[in-house]
């Protein structure tokens, strides 16, 4: 232990690029190394989901700091825009926003949009001649009156600076149901968490403090429940439910308490696995004292044991939330694609397919689709450890 | 506005039915066997019949859903493997014998091999060595953090990030803009033979060598320095300590990460839809089964092909729940 201590000691204390061995160094280059690797991807999925979507196709995320340069084209006034100074008639305006882009050089055919540099004068024959400015202000004089209703194309390559943008949000939000499907999410998943740990724990319980007949036997059942993978169960219940809405027309094949219910399904033989060997593993005297005490099993559950068995109940209700939160199968199976049901994993799978080529509306979807599992990833990083360690052997 | 409202409507409304439920059947059974007071001068209380029926409340609603859920569907799925795709006629095992002709099946039985080799490996390795790495630096807790953030992300999320990487517009690909680079005519490298694969099974290594590594450097940590510092005076060197003398006291947490990620790879099928929808040869068994039951809407070989996930599956739970109640018991 104390070699080791001293060790580490020696290099922190003292410069430690230079005092390191060749090995520590090359141990931290790897690790850096892979750390960049790892993030690199999601950092920029980040970054170019604030990027202009313009400049998003045609330049990369990596470039997002630096200007861009791009041919762009404008058209100037006509001639009912024309003023008369000095015996000469101008057209004046500005091929974009003041400040906003800079030329760089400017043409009046698509195919030389560098024939000028700004501030120079363009001869465009019979007297007349244009200036573009670096700033985007254009200057079109004619020593006779001009007699045009279209105005003369532009053609201009500007350099952009870098510019970062809220609108693939805003576009996303308004036109493409994601705000629906955000809320649509939520809608499934705090029931599909809370109820499976509420049902869990009283079956819980009951396993582990109270006797009734069959009690070891039914809970091995459960416990070996957990070897079905959720894929078995999945046809036989989109038939259960399609017969049943026939039967009983206020039931519907695709609805809110219809997946609710499917998850509790598929999470409750973990659940109830989990949370037995936390509640039986509670202190005897406590239970039985409060039995002694004339406190019934349900004054027992609801007063001692729920209170006492927090840590279990939240390390899986975050692992239960993560999981329908992410979940994309059992939302096919069990929720319709309409707007009132979608929920984001379906909508990110729709916008791949269909607005794969639209890179603004899925960088800014994929990121509202990952930035609650990722608050609830960083605000409870320790429990959520906890509870994906317990839950990973799940049957889904 | 409006909609947010009916959303809070339906989860209270959700979760109340379900409070509702267990406090009212309780509250029942207390009203519907109350104590009887004094008779004959003596007291007659009913608790004891109460508390014999109480555990059933308790829990019924677990065991209705999980017959209704699990256990029927199962049985089903099997009886609805011998049937026609309507899950109507009875054809013995016509399913059985279709797949073995189906070279989709044997395309996805192919491939799900190279999963199941591929990415437990790599998740296991790079989990180690970043574990091992990071419990030596200063900023090892952040590293860890960020190796570990995949995990968090849904597997379709996963998906559009790695869309951005493997683009063919080397203007949002990262990997194209890397290649062309080099003066190279861009590539989508999902339609690579073979390969594109792999390029797929990447994007799960990214994800679950998080989960490795969390395990890993956990039970690195539980490796007694005694042994570390007797290797060390015997002389042995950093890379000799770690093969000889750490790997082989964590071999049962690598074989527990191994058959979790192995677990989670028989079941893969968000990454595989959302990337390639099972072309270019990249079709996998979960997404073969769900092409059968939602676009070609074949009940009895869908119903084959979950049986089959199952059949893989079943054995390494089964190990993997003997090993989690083996630990209980030493608790």
């Amino acid at each position: 232990m104390s070699v080791r201590m001293e060790k580490v000691g020696d290099t922190s204390m003292q410069l430690p690029l230079v005092n390191m061995s060749p090995g520590a160094l090359l141990a931290r280059l790897a690790l850096l190394l892979i750390v960049v690797l790892w993030t690199i991807p999601t950092f920029g999925l980040f970054i170019s989901s604030f990027r202009d979507k313009d400049l998003l196709a045609v330049s990369g995320w990596w470039t997002a700091l630096s200007v861009t340069e791009r041919g762009e084209a404008a058209r100037t006034g006509t001639d009912e825009d024309q003023v008369e100074e000095n015996g000469a008639w101008f057209i004046r305006g500005e091929v974009f926003p003041a400040g906003e882009k800079e030329v760089q050089a400017f043409g009046i055919r698509s195919t030389e949009p560098e024939t000028w540099a700004p501030g120079e004068s363009a001869d465009l024959g019979d007297g007349m001649t244009l200036t573009v400015q670096a700033d985007g202000r254009y200057e079109l004089r004619s020593p006779v009156e001009f007699d045009m209703n279209r105005g003369r194309r532009i053609y201009f390559r500007a350099a952009v600076p870098p510019k970062f943008t809220l609108s693939n949000y805003e576009e996303i939000l308004d036109t493409e149901g994601v705000d629906q499907a955000f809320i649509n999410t939520f809608t499934v998943t705090i029931p599909a968490t809370i109820i499976p740990i509420a049902i869990a724990a009283f079956a819980a319980y009951a396993f582990s403090w109270t006797e009734f007949p069959g009690r070891q036997l039914l809970f091995a059942v459960v416990v070996g429940l957990l070897v079905v993978p959720l894929q078995m169960s999945l046809i036989p219940l989109l038939r259960m439910y399609n017969q049943v809405s026939h039967i009983l027309p206020f039931f519907e094949a695709k609805s809110y308490p219809g997946i609710w219910l499917a998850h509790a399904g598929f999470g409750l033989p973990l659940a109830i696995f989990l949370l037995r060997n936390y509640i039986a593993g509670l202190p005897k005297e406590i239970i039985e004292s409060a039995r002694i005490d004339g406190a019934s099993h349900f004054q027992t559950f609801t007063r001692l044991i729920l209170p006492l068995s927090m840590p279990a109940l939240a390390s899986f209700a975050i692992f239960q939330f993560l999981w329908v939160w992410n979940d994309l199968l059992v939302a096919l199976v069990f929720l319709s694609k309409d707007p009132d049901q979608i929920v984001m994993t379906s909508q990110l799978r729709e916008l791949l397919g269909s607005r794969g080529d639209n890179w603004e509306i899925l960088t800014s979807s994929a990121f509202v689709s990952i930035v609650v599992p990722l608050v609830v990833f960083f605000a409870l990083q320790r429990y959520f450890v906890r509870g994906l360690l317990a839950g990973s052997v799940k049957g889904g | 506005m409006e909609r947010l409202l009916n959303a809070i409507v339906a989860i209270v409304f959700g979760v109340g039915l379900m409070l509702l439920y267990f406090y009212g059947s309780n509250w029942l059974l207390d009203r519907l066997l109350p104590d009887q007071g004094l008779v004959n001068g003596v007291f007659q209380s009913r608790e004891k019949q109460r508390e014999r029926i109480r555990p059933w409340l308790f829990v019924g609603p677990a065991l209705v859903i999980l017959g209704v859920y699990l256990v029927y569907p199962a049985v089903q799925t099997l009886f609805l493997s011998f049937h026609d795709s309507d899950g109507e006629a009875f054809v013995g095992l016509a399913n059985y014998e279709r797949a073995l002709g189906d070279s989709r099946f044997v395309e996805s039985i192919g491939n799900n091999i190279l999963w199941l080799i591929f990415v437990p490996t790599f998740s296991v390795i790079f989990g180690l060595v970043i574990a091992v790495l990071a419990d030596r630096v200063s900023w090892g807790n952040i590293a860890k953090s960020l190796i570990f953030m995949p995990m968090a992300i849904s597997f379709v999320g996963a998906s559009v990030i790695w869309k951005f990487v493997y683009a063919i517009n080397p203007d949002i690909g990262l990997l194209n803009a890397i290649y062309t680079g080099g003066g190279n005519e861009s590539i989508d490298v999902l339609q690579i033979p073979f390969w594109n694969s792999f390029f797929l099974m990447l994007i799960l290594v990214w994800i679950q060598t998080g989960f490795a590594m969390v395990l890993l450097s956990a039970a690195l940590r539980g490796v007694p320095e005694e042994t570390l510092e007797a290797a060390r005076i015997d002389g042995a060197n950093e890379v000799q300590t770690f093969f000889r003398i750490m790997v082989p006291q964590i071999m049962g947490t690598i074989f527990v990460v191994w058959t979790t990620i192995v677990i989670t790879v028989l079941k893969v099928f968000d990454i595989v839809l959302a990337m390639t929808n099972g072309n270019w040869n990249t079709q996998v068994m979960a997404n073969l089964m769900f092409d059968q039951m939602f676009r070609a809407f074949d009940t009895g070989y869908a119903s084959f092909l979950a049986l089959v996930i199952m059949v893989a599956v079943v054995p390494i739970m089964v190990v993997n729940i003997r090993r989690m109640n083996r630990e209980e018991a030493m608790r």
